[in-house]
């Protein structure tokens, strides 16, 4: 069986380089250098973006050999598993990322995890330079009482367990209350609210989630959900909410659901807003016009069907999880009302002394993501949760790099991660010309193979994926949806053997 | 909505109207370099021009001087730009009147990524406009405002590629690239707490 992938890319590229006149020389001469030079044998770990665009910075270089490793079997991390359902376009940058993994010098290696299918001191010996690029694959807890109850979930959870990651298929939130309340105003939770909202319903024609790459699951989930009123909680003001415009606008425009906003939360902003920076005053301006916009301007016949509705509230901090009498589940949470001290972004939020009770049986913590330290060997700092470096570089430690959230924490979208990435890119190669990097033969992958193989690893290739990915379309066209993702790893691998 | 960058929008020539055109801007040289009256002061929108080459596209892929050819001797319209790279350095384009920003970039090797493939899902097409050529162009639409709001190093003169069409008042139009900064988090920056 001729791999797919590599044998496209040759078609694709070699009747192109021999068409062009005086192409075939430089073809030929670069084969020739290929054999002569020493290709430097790179691994990246992790395939989300930050792993994808560090790659394809990397093959800029005409002989370097890029491995791409990832603990999950399917590739493309977050893109394809924090990326809500609802926002296809974003997931358009899978296209690049396949063309990379099409580079006959590049590989995909899933199902492997570093730190316990291979050490970091084996990648380093197999591999002239080892990029870190795998994320942040936990969340910040909120360290308060009654967090352990049955009820608390964290966002990211929820939305692995939307997306069909493996490890969440089993969440089954229980979605049989009337509010949920999330804590923290970052674009993931207002993600959260928005799949947690949005009509399931036949609305005007159109079925919404439906149409998306959404789980079977969770779609039964969300359609038996009672959820009217979601809570989006903040511990300072609108001014650092963390939240993006984008976002924002479609919660506020999202058919069947009305905005809760109080007016006197934006009131003596007017100052502040004429001097903002231009992301941060378009945001309050939107935000502003929605809280003073009269409940007839929005649209009363929509609200009457449904009495859905979200809020935002400022300037509360969690305190405790107040459990339901018989102190099986979530019944409320208690709230410190905050005040700012300081202005503008850096602000810190004290407690008044007061407090705030909610009911609510459903409580979503998204109060960030966290990166995990990969091996003892590799330097990190908890503090941030990232790998202390420089421009990429791991401080202290040759040979060792690092993009993405892991480089940088877990925030800024899709254009921070592609350039945080290129740049760690130009810094390997820049080190790989300096000579920076010791040169001596190295095995890459060939190293790595038989260890796996002694250990009972089955690695998945880019090849491997496209089998599933054919699969999940193809499931995905029986129900009219873009695909059905698979979830169970057992069945996956099935599918790949077959 | 995506108008200008839907190929099958009206305006936008269809593959085969690309190729009709090609042909034609390669006949039509040697008119217009003669000076023949014709060439004078013809500016022809590229809808109109379309439907005109489709249907008198038989007889102008056969060579002859036809009709409509002679109407226009400037069948396909060029734009020269200019981008300027991440590293400063200058990339000389000709575009196509009608073709987008970030389609020009990648046909002539600069490095501009379109991650959303031009659906105003990101900001990876960010580029900066020559000043005497912003207010050339349609003020940006919610939408890609909204995207701008994202854009590392956002500035006044912010576009994105992907969403400016060429215009022949886009000739001598210069596009830089943001560069991309040393460190967003430079060590020691606590991220914002949450």
């Amino acid at each position: 069986m001729a791999p797919r992938g590599l044998g496209c890319w040759r078609w694709a590229a070699r009747p192109r380089a021999l068409l062009l006149p005086g192409a075939a020389f430089p073809f030929g001469f670069r084969q020739l250098f290929c054999t002569l030079e020493l290709a430097p044998h790179i691994c990246v770990v992790g395939s989300g973006p930050a792993g994808f665009y560090t790659a394809q910075h990397l093959l800029k270089h005409p002989q370097a050999q890029v491995d791409i490793y990832e603990k999950q079997l399917v590739p493309f991390g977050l893109v394809r598993f924090g990326v809500a359902p609802d926002h296809p376009e974003v997931k358009n940058v899978i296209n690049t990322f396949t063309q990379t993994a099409y580079s006959p010098r590049c590989a995909f290696r899933g199902n492997v995890t570093v730190g316990r299918d291979v050490s970091m001191s084996e990648l380093q010996e197999a591999y002239h330079a080892v990029v870190l690029s795998y994320g942040a694959e936990d969340h910040r807890t909120l360290g308060i009482p009654g967090e352990e109850l049955p009820g608390v979930i964290s966002a990211r959870d929820f939305v692995g367990w939307y997306n069909g990651l493996p490890e969440n298929r089993k969440l089954a939130p229980n979605l049989n209350c009337d509010t949920a309340l999330i804590l923290g105003q970052g674009n993931v939770a207002l993600d959260v609210a928005r799949i947690l909202l949005t009509p399931t319903e036949l609305l005007e024609g159109l079925l919404i989630l439906q149409k998306t790459d959404i789980t079977a699951e969770a779609l039964n989930v969300l359609e038996q959900s009672q959820v009217q009123r979601v809570w989006i909680v903040g511990r300072r003001g609108p001014l650092q909410a963390a939240f993006t415009i984008k976002e924002l606008r479609e919660m506020i425009n999202l058919p069947g659901s009305q905005p809760l906003l109080d007016p006197a939360d934006f009131s003596g902003l007017e100052e502040l807003i004429k001097v903002a920076p231009r992301p941060r005053k378009r945001l309050l301006e939107l935000l502003v016009r929605t809280a003073l916009k009269p409940p007839e301007a929005k649209g009363i016949d929509r609200r009457a069907e449904t009495p859905r509705a979200w809020g935002l509230r400022f300037l509360r901090s969690p305190q405790k999880v107040l459990a339901s009498p018989d102190g099986g589940r979530v019944a409320g949470i208690r709230l410190a009302v905050m005040k700012l001290e300081g202005s503008g972004e850096n602000a810190q939020a004290v407690p008044t002394g007061a407090v705030e009770d909610v009911p609510c049986g459903l409580v979503l913590s998204s109060v960030g993501y966290k990166s995990r330290p990969i091996d003892p060997t590799v330097p990190f700092d908890p503090k941030l949760g990232i790998i202390p470096n420089s421009e990429g570089r791991v401080l202290g430690a040759p040979g060792l790099y690092c993009s993405g959230w892991v480089k940088r924490g877990p925030t800024g979208v899709i254009a921070t991660t592609m350039n945080d990435s290129f740049l760690t890119g130009q810094a390997l190669l820049q080190d790989l010309e300096e000579g920076v990097l010791p040169l001596g033969p190295k095995l890459g992958y060939a190293m790595i193979e038989p260890l796996l193989k002694n250990r009972g690893v089955q690695p998945v290739s880019f090849e491997d994926w496209e089998k599933l990915d054919e699969e999940e379309v193809a499931q995905g066209q029986v129900a009219g949806k873009p695909r059905e993702k698979l979830v169970d790893p057992q069945q996956m691998l099935r599918i790949i053997r077959h | 909505m995506l108008s200008g960058l839907n190929p099958f929008a009206p305006g936008f020539p269809s593959p085969l109207g690309w190729a009709l055109l090609s042909r034609r801007s390669l006949f039509s040289r040697p008119l217009s370099d003669r000076g023949g009256k014709a060439a004078v002061g013809h500016e022809s929108s590229l809808r109109g021009l379309v439907s005109k080459t489709c249907t008198g596209g038989g007889r102008g892929e056969a060579g002859a001087v036809t009709r409509p050819f002679r109407d226009h001797p400037y069948p396909s319209p060029r734009v020269n730009v200019v981008f300027v790279d991440r590293s400063g350095k200058r990339i000389a384009a000709r575009g196509r009147v009608g073709e987008d920003v970030l389609r020009l970039a990648q046909r002539h090797g600069v490095d501009l990524e379109g991650a959303c493939e031009a659906s105003l899902a990101c900001s990876t097409c960010h580029v900066y406009v020559s000043e005497e050529h912003l207010a050339v162009l349609p003020p940006p639409e919610e939408r890609e405002d909204d995207m701008l709001d994202m854009a590392p190093q956002l500035q006044e003169n912010s576009r994105l590629g992907c969403q400016i069409i060429l215009t022949k008042e886009l000739e001598g139009a210069q596009f830089t690239l943001p560069k991309i900064t040393r460190n967003f988090y430079v060590d020691g920056h606590v991220p914002k707490p949450h």
